[in-house]
């Protein structure tokens, strides 16, 4: 264990575990947005034929999930677990869409950090020889969560400028020993940070110092510098949260300003698309890993990427309640090169 | 991460960096949403007392009719963008009132009429009808006591 483990939440990925295939599909507002032609699909309506939007929901994960096995060529038989999660309470999304599935399954809740804690996990599930394949698939749906989290749709209200839009959509992704990269070579595993933030519409500031946290360890503990990676880009922290994360990494004496992104930020063109501070969801991170930033390293454009899932670990009780949103953010590095 | 601020300093910075809404754009648009509304009413309310109806049952009907343009508007999905541009301007009249009994009422139609729409249709308005209904009982019994 000695040589896996790094520093405090890192572990150093010592066999070539390989994202082999990925999937996403996309609602029409996602569809539309900048990366709207790296997904697999494009939903025509949000209720997608179904009767309710966490219907809709669970039949998107169901599909990304049978179009990722489609195209990494293997056979249901050969994948060892599924890694999935979901908004909804009690993951219902994803316990719904896997009811008929029949592969061993672990439910996961890490709010929208789920796509890079599923992939954590998995990746260690490979590296300690308990699966040769596993898939690792998440959701989020942004009517099913306004109508849990937040108002009803059709009720006349502003948001401010502070606020995200959720992702509808679902990605995923299936890790393999065999193949022939991109390469899962590290995991840092977030702890829970809470600054004290108490507003829901402020996400990304509730979420920044935990990113900002992570991103911080996983230098610290791996030795690596942000030099190192093409691109570090975090989950869901939307215009605000960046700039606020940016901040603290740099107060911490790094400066990752020139190969920083944010897949909130990138996967919705606010201005024209009024989504204010940009995406959130799990399905956020998810539909930008599986698409657009798989695309692009298989292509070359970036060899090297530090991926960090952000979540905000509230509840409606808790928001109620006056309590404060935790933070948690997960970090996956996926390079082309395996050393 | 804790050595560099304390919660305190944290939110209060968070505070005075978070980018604010329009706060003056966002006045003039309730103020001419909701006047707009308001006048509508009235036009409403002089037509029906053209029409011979009396002072109080011209109120009644006109009430009833704001509150069917709401509750229409809603379910024709257009509500939500007016409130979108006016913000309290459609939400302070009565129409905003039918909004918010309207919308949670067709959010909760999948978890069918009696947990869903019959359970959910007050989860918005439920508070102001406690407390206004309240009030008016205490105000009701202050009256009758203190006849003024």
């Amino acid at each position: 264990m000695q040589g896996k483990r790094k520093g405090k939440q890192t572990v150093k990925i010592d066999i070539p575990i390989s994202i082999i295939s990925t999937a996403s599909i996309v609602g029409p507002k996602e569809g539309q947005g900048p990366l709207g032609t790296y997904y697999d699909m494009v939903i025509e309506d949000e209720m997608w034929g179904e009767k309710s939007w966490e219907k809709a929901e669970s039949k998107m994960l169901k599909e990304t999930f049978a179009k990722i096995v489609n195209k990494s060529g293997k056979s249901m038989d050969e994948i060892n677990y599924l890694l999935a999660g979901d908004l909804l309470n009690q993951c219902i999304a994803s316990n719904f869409a896997f009811r008929d599935a029949g592969i061993p399954i672990f439910g996961l809740y890490g709010a929208c950090s789920t796509m890079a804690e599923s992939a954590s996990i998995g990746t260690m599930l490979i590296n300690g020889g308990f699966a040769d394949n596993v898939v690792c698939i998440t959701s989020s749906h942004f009517c099913s969560a306004e109508k849990q989290f937040r108002f009803p749709l059709e009720l006349g209200s502003q948001r401010p400028p502070t606020a995200q839009w959720t992702v509808v959509g679902s990605g995923g992704i299936m890790l393999s020993n065999q193949g022939i990269g991109p390469y899962i070579t590290y995991v840092t595993t977030g702890k829970i940070i809470d600054m004290g933030i108490k507003d829901s519409n402020n996400m990304g500031a509730a979420m920044a110092p935990a990113a900002a946290d992570t991103i911080v360890t996983h230098f610290k503990d791996t030795g690596l510098s942000p030099s190192d990676y093409d691109l570090i880009i975090t989950g869901d922290l939307g215009s605000f949260g960046k700039e606020l994360c940016e901040e603290l990494v740099s107060k911490q004496g790094y400066d990752i300003k020139n190969n920083y992104a944010d897949c909130g930020m990138m996967v919705y063109d606010s201005e024209k698309q009024d989504t204010h501070s940009g995406g959130s969801g799990c399905g956020c991170s998810a539909v930008t890993l599986a698409g657009y930033l798989y695309q692009e390293m298989k292509k070359g454009r970036y060899n090297n990427v530090l991926f960090v899932g952000t979540g905000a670990l509230l509840s409606t009780t808790s928001a109620q309640q006056g309590e404060s949103i935790p933070g948690i953010a997960h970090g996956i590095a996926i390079q082309n090169k395996f050393e | 991460m804790q050595k560099l601020f304390t919660n305190k300093e944290y939110v209060d910075y968070v505070e005075k960096k978070a980018p604010k809404s329009k706060m003056a754009r966002n006045v003039i648009r309730a103020f001419a949403v909701g006047g707009l509304i308001c006048v509508v009413g009235q036009f409403i309310n002089n037509v029906l007392t053209a029409q011979g109806f009396g002072k109080d049952m011209a109120g009644n009907l006109t009430v009833l009719i704001m509150v069917f343009i709401g509750a229409f508007l809603t379910g024709i999905n257009v509500y939500d963008d007016i409130g979108k541009f006016a913000g309290a301007g459609s939400i302070v009249p009565i129409t905003g009132f039918a909004n918010s009994i309207v919308s949670p009422a067709m959010e909760f139609k999948s978890e069918g009429y009696i947990t869903g729409v019959g359970a959910r249709m007050f989860f918005i308005a439920g508070p102001v009808l406690v407390y206004g209904i309240s009030a008016s009982v205490v105000v009701g019994i202050l009256h009758y006591l203190i006849k003024f």
